[in-house]
């Protein structure tokens, strides 16, 4: 199966490969996927106080297209809010890679792994919050 | 490095180059010029010509497996040979009974023959094959019923290249009176196969995997005892009624000739083989978690599956871009599935997802070889580094406790 130009370059040179500290109260944590499904993607965004996504950071066990997929997504969602992160769609992703519809999944997964991030994000604020409360 | 042919090919198990030798006997059978004739001509001596040279290849098929000549039948390839053998065997035997025994983890060529079969309403039994790849001799024994009448195991496989003990079989098989069909098509020129010694009663053999045209194969057929089957194909009544079809010259001649090298180059050939495959398992087999697919010894030279845990198949692929290898993991499919002869032998899905098959071949090199093991070696790094189940793996994570959420 031929890959194309786009994913071959996130696949060879993936952005923002890494890993931010996941107890840090502004770093939001999605891990989707299963290794027994054949991958596995760790998406990692740092929010500002304001709402702004200030970094992002991947790691992905999977195929050229769902490590290209989130390698992608790191990219998009910086600068971002997390109101403009939570817009992002899977059609974006797949679009933007030239993704064939068997690797339509790896864009899904990418999407997936935004709204957990931002999920974990917002319910650390949540708690942090409801802590300010009660204190 | 200006030696090497990039991309290597590492992929002799799928299918091989055709050796020079062979091209140039199938060429001499195509022209006005050349041996175009139709061997069933009675007529004329174009039609004798040809028919002499497709017995001269019918003689090397049939020494090669310790056969006679008219024992062998031409078909199209090992797909067609596992087809005629057991839809032939086992329809002919209907009355005697209507149980198949066979494995999981053999060729799709036999599964779904035998699923087709089911839906014909025999009933067939799929063995589980031992953690090494091996049948269970004794759980097969215990399997084996009054209505048993085709056995069906075939003799290398293709994914890890472990060798089954066909004579026990065969020797089981044949006290019981049942009749034993061995898919051989990844076994010529590697493993030695004696019908008569094996007691084997029908055999699927094929050109393309041993430096013969694609397009041709054979399947032997038992005449002492003598194995009856019901065609498949119908027409001529080419193959003593086994396989009408006009014979395609060029390609028999092409599959003689390749079954006459390989019985006569395989015993150097195969040492050269298990030097290079132990050279590149030694070259890898420090590296962390990793996994040999498939017992090492019960195994033909030149066959390496191995599973480089935490990383997945076709992105190593993807990496191992020089390198022409094939993977356990159907990523590409829409089905996701990994390995079905992976899962076989009890490897987890993960393990089955993260597993490449290399398979050396005639034109292999030392060279390939090293260049190979830096690639992997380099790749499975890059990899990892980008793995969030290698970081948990290192993190001392056991990752069977950890709730997944699959998709």
């Amino acid at each position: 199966m031929a890959y194309s130009d786009k994913v071959l370059d996130h696949y060879e040179n993936p952005r923002n490969v890494g890993v931010l500290d996941k107890d840090d109260p502004n770093v939001g944590t999605g891990m989707v996927g299963a290794p027994a499904c054949g991958d596995v993607m760790r998406l990692q965004i740092q929010v500002s106080e304001e709402g702004i996504v200030e970094d992002a950071k991947f790691k992905t066990y999977g195929c050229g297209s769902a490590i290209a997929s989130s390698s992608l997504v790191t990219e998009m969602v910086k600068g971002k809010t997390l109101d403009e992160v939570a817009e992002i769609k899977n059609a974006t992703i797949a679009e933007e890679l030239a993704l064939p519809p068997v690797k339509i999944h790896c864009s899904v997964l990418a999407e997936d792994a935004i709204a957990a991030a931002i999920a974990d994000i917002k319910a650390k604020r949540e708690a942090q919050s409801s802590q300010k409360e009660s204190a | 490095m200006s030696s090497l042919n990039i991309p290597i090919y590492l992929d002799y198990s799928a299918t091989t180059p055709v050796d020079e030798r062979v091209a140039a006997a199938m060429a001499e059978c195509l022209t006005m010029q050349g041996n175009f004739g139709n061997p069933a001509s009675r007529s004329h001596p174009f039609g004798w010509k040809a028919e002499e040279a497709v017995e001269t290849a019918r003689r090397n098929v049939a020494e090669l497996i310790g056969a006679v000549p008219k024992e062998i039948v031409w078909t199209s390839g090992a797909t067609e040979s596992d087809n005629l053998a057991i839809k032939g065997a086992a329809e002919f035997n209907q009355k005697k009974g209507k149980h198949i025994i066979t494995m999981k983890t053999e060729h799709k060529a036999v599964l779904d023959t035998c699923r087709q079969l089911e839906r014909d309403g025999f009933e067939v039994t799929y063995m589980d094959p031992l953690e090494n790849g091996l049948l269970d001799l004794e759980a097969f024994k215990k399997e084996i019923r009054e209505d048993t009448t085709v056995v069906s195991i075939m003799h290398v496989n293709n994914e890890i290249g472990v060798i089954q003990d066909v004579a026990a079989i065969g020797a089981i098989t044949r006290e019981k009176g049942i009749i034993f069909h061995v898919d051989a098509a990844q076994s010529p020129g590697k493993v030695a196969i004696d019908v008569d010694a094996m007691n084997i009663d029908l055999l699927s053999l094929c050109a393309h995997k041993v430096y013969g045209p694609k397009g041709i194969g054979a399947l032997y057929v038992r005449r002492k005892p003598r194995i009856r089957l019901e065609a498949q194909i119908h027409g001529g009544g080419h193959e003593r009624g086994m396989r009408s079809g006009t014979l395609p010259t060029h390609q028999i001649v092409g599959m003689g000739e390749s079954f006459r090298i390989a019985r006569e180059e395989m015993a150097a050939e195969n040492e050269r083989m298990r030097a290079l495959r132990d050279r590149l398992w030694d070259g890898v087999k420090d590296m962390e978690e990793i996994y040999l697919n498939g017992d090492l010894e019960q195994r033909i030279p030149g066959n390496l599956n191995i599973s480089f845990n935490f990383v997945e198949g076709e992105s190593l692929i993807m990496s191992l871009k020089d390198i022409a290898v094939s993977s356990g993991s159907a990523c590409t499919s829409a089905s996701l599935e990994p390995s079905y002869v992976l899962r076989a032998i009890g490897r987890n899905d993960e393990l089955a997802h993260s597993s490449i098959r290399f398979t050396m071949g005639r034109y292999s090199t030392e060279e390939e070889v090293d260049f190979t093991i830096t690639k992997v070696r380099e790749a499975v790094e890059k990899l990892r580094e980008l793995s969030p189940l290698w970081d948990m793996h290192k993190e001392g994570i056991d990752l069977d406790s950890v709730e997944w959420a699959h998709h």
